[in-house]
């Protein structure tokens, strides 16, 4: 699956770009499903040099191990692959503790991981301009009920229901930095009960 | 005029030599009563009646941001520059009555940053004492690595040791001690910024070197106020007044258009700001950009110009003024 091609929205909507090696001191890498092809494509013009200097940090999700052996074999100073993004997180809390000012950040994969890392990765210090995105696979998002503010994670249809508080949820571009997430509203606040029907706009 | 920059009535309230080369000047509110506040990396511009010429000098504020009572600067004498130096060196005397404007900021610390990484060249350190005044009350982390050219010339260096015991890192050129760059920018924590203020060279080394190393653009300041280079006299049309301007060889572009009485915006005066940049209607020569303002696309563009800074040589230059 190649990168994605988003529709033009509101100012708020993070757009991405293409993973390149940069220069640096580092290069923490963190990625999710399909990401992994950014890393792959990456690695064709990457050096030897480069893998040594790198962390790479892999949560496949419902890929299994299609990528792994690949991933593993770039020679990354460090790999690691888990189960979920909570499960990495306090892996990549510490490898942002441990890095230097010109360590190079990529992310690629998800929203829900890309705009997760990326706020971990701001509050650690690194200018979100600084930091490389690149969109894989999914387009399910992450979204945050504005009336619970509560998560539910890989949205696919609009409306759907808060997995906290239940109700019928309208999905928004408006995003949050800090909370990583798209915000939905009440769909049927003005008419109680008037519920559209759903249709799947992410896959 | 500077936009948004109210002028300040100020009379000279000491000055005192600090080596050969620097005095610093204390400046109060004429009549009483507080200044502006500012933030640490400041500027405020000085207006000097020489004669017939009025010389409008950009200085950094070096005082404490949290004491309104008085604004300091220091004034390196440059013997080789237009004048503006030497006349505060000479003719500026405690008790004078002078004008300068509003403090201006164009090199603010970024408060989002976790640790404040400064170099200093030479007199280069002004704007680093505000901060370091604004920093300390804040409990915010910075270290200074200050380098000069001797221990005579250390500008304030043996006042910051003792004030920011542990912080404060001097280098004597004459005794081969140098700012180990590469070490430094390699071991700092995650959102560390960099600050730099001296010389051209060093400014971009530090740039340079920062960016060879993966330092995010965002986290590396500079500041550098350019005097304006003196060249040869050239004259220009101003179609918006109507007027032709003279500019003489040891003048500004900016300077002449403010003697013929049009109305130019200005803040830096140095080629950083960008408030003067001015769109070129028609030229036929060749322009000397000296701003750090204008990229490199547009200074071969031909169709602006910053007249704090730049210059022209050729037959005629129109002007939107």
């Amino acid at each position: 699956m190649s990168k994605t091609v988003f529709p033009p929205s509101i100012k708020s909507r993070p757009v991405y770009g293409e993973l390149e090696a940069r220069a640096g001191s580092g290069h923490l890498m963190i990625a999710d499903a399909e990401g992994a092809e950014a890393i792959l494509d990456l690695a064709k013009s990457a050096d030897a040099a480069f893998w040594a200097k790198a962390h790479i940090i892999y949560i496949p999700k419902d890929t299994g191990r299609k990528y792994s052996s690949q991933l593993e074999e770039l020679g990354a100073g460090q790999y690691y692959a888990g189960p979920s993004y909570e499960a990495a997180q306090s892996r990549i809390r510490r490898a942002l503790l441990d890095c230097h000012m010109g360590t190079q950040v990529y992310l690629t994969g998800t929203e829900s991981l890309m705009g997760q890392a990326m706020a971990e990765a701001t509050a650690a210090g690194i200018p979100h301009t600084a930091i490389q995105t690149e969109h894989r696979g999914s387009t399910a998002r992450r979204m945050q009920c504005v009336h619970c503010k509560g998560i539910t994670e890989d949205v696919t249809t609009d409306p759907f229901e808060c997995s906290h508080c239940g109700l019928s949820l309208f999905v928004r571009d408006h995003y949050s930095r800090r909370l990583a997430a798209f915000q939905g509203v009440r769909v049927d606040a003005e008419d109680p009960g008037n519920i559209p029907e759903k249709v799947e706009l992410f896959k | 005029m500077s936009a948004g920059t109210a002028k300040l009535n100020v009379t000279v309230a000491e000055v005192k030599p600090i080596n050969d080369l620097v005095t610093r000047f204390k400046f109060v509110r004429t009549g009483g009563g507080d200044l502006p506040t500012f933030s640490g990396g400041a500027h405020t511009v000085v207006e000097m009646q020489d004669g017939d010429i009025t010389r409008l000098n950009a200085y950094s504020l070096m005082s404490d941001p949290a004491d309104r009572g008085a604004y300091m600067i220091s004034v390196r004498r440059d013997d080789e520059g237009r004048g503006g130096s030497k006349f505060m060196h000479s003719q500026v005397k405690e008790g004078m009555e002078m004008v300068i404007s509003n403090p201006v900021n164009l090199f603010s610390l970024d408060l989002r940053a976790k640790k404040h990484l400064m170099l200093a060249g030479g007199i280069g350190i002004t704007p680093f004492i505000a901060q370091m005044h604004q920093l300390s009350m804040m409990g915010g982390q910075f270290e200074l690595h200050y380098s000069v050219r001797n221990a005579s010339l250390g500008t304030y260096a043996e006042d910051l040791e003792a004030k920011y015991p542990g912080k404060v890192n001097i280098y004597h050129d004459d005794q081969g001690e140098a700012i180990d760059l590469s070490t430094l920018l390699a071991t700092q924590p995650l959102g560390t910024h960099v600050y730099v203020c001296g010389p051209k060279g060093m400014i971009e080394w530090v740039h340079g070197t920062s960016e060879d190393m993966g330092w995010p653009r965002e986290a590396v300041h500079s500041e550098e106020f350019l005097a304006p280079a003196s060249g040869k006299p050239f004259e220009v049309k101003c179609a918006v007044s109507n007027k032709v301007v003279q500019v003489g060889e040891h003048q500004s572009l900016l300077e002449a258009l403010e003697a013929a009485g049009i109305d130019a915006p200005y803040l830096c005066r140095g080629g950083a700001c960008g408030q003067c940049e001015t769109n070129v209607i028609g030229y036929d020569g060749k322009f000397l950009h000296y701003d750090h303002w204008l990229t490199d696309e547009q200074k071969a563009g031909g169709k602006h110009i910053m007249p704090c800074v730049s210059r022209f040589e050729g037959k005629t230059l129109v002007l939107d003024r």
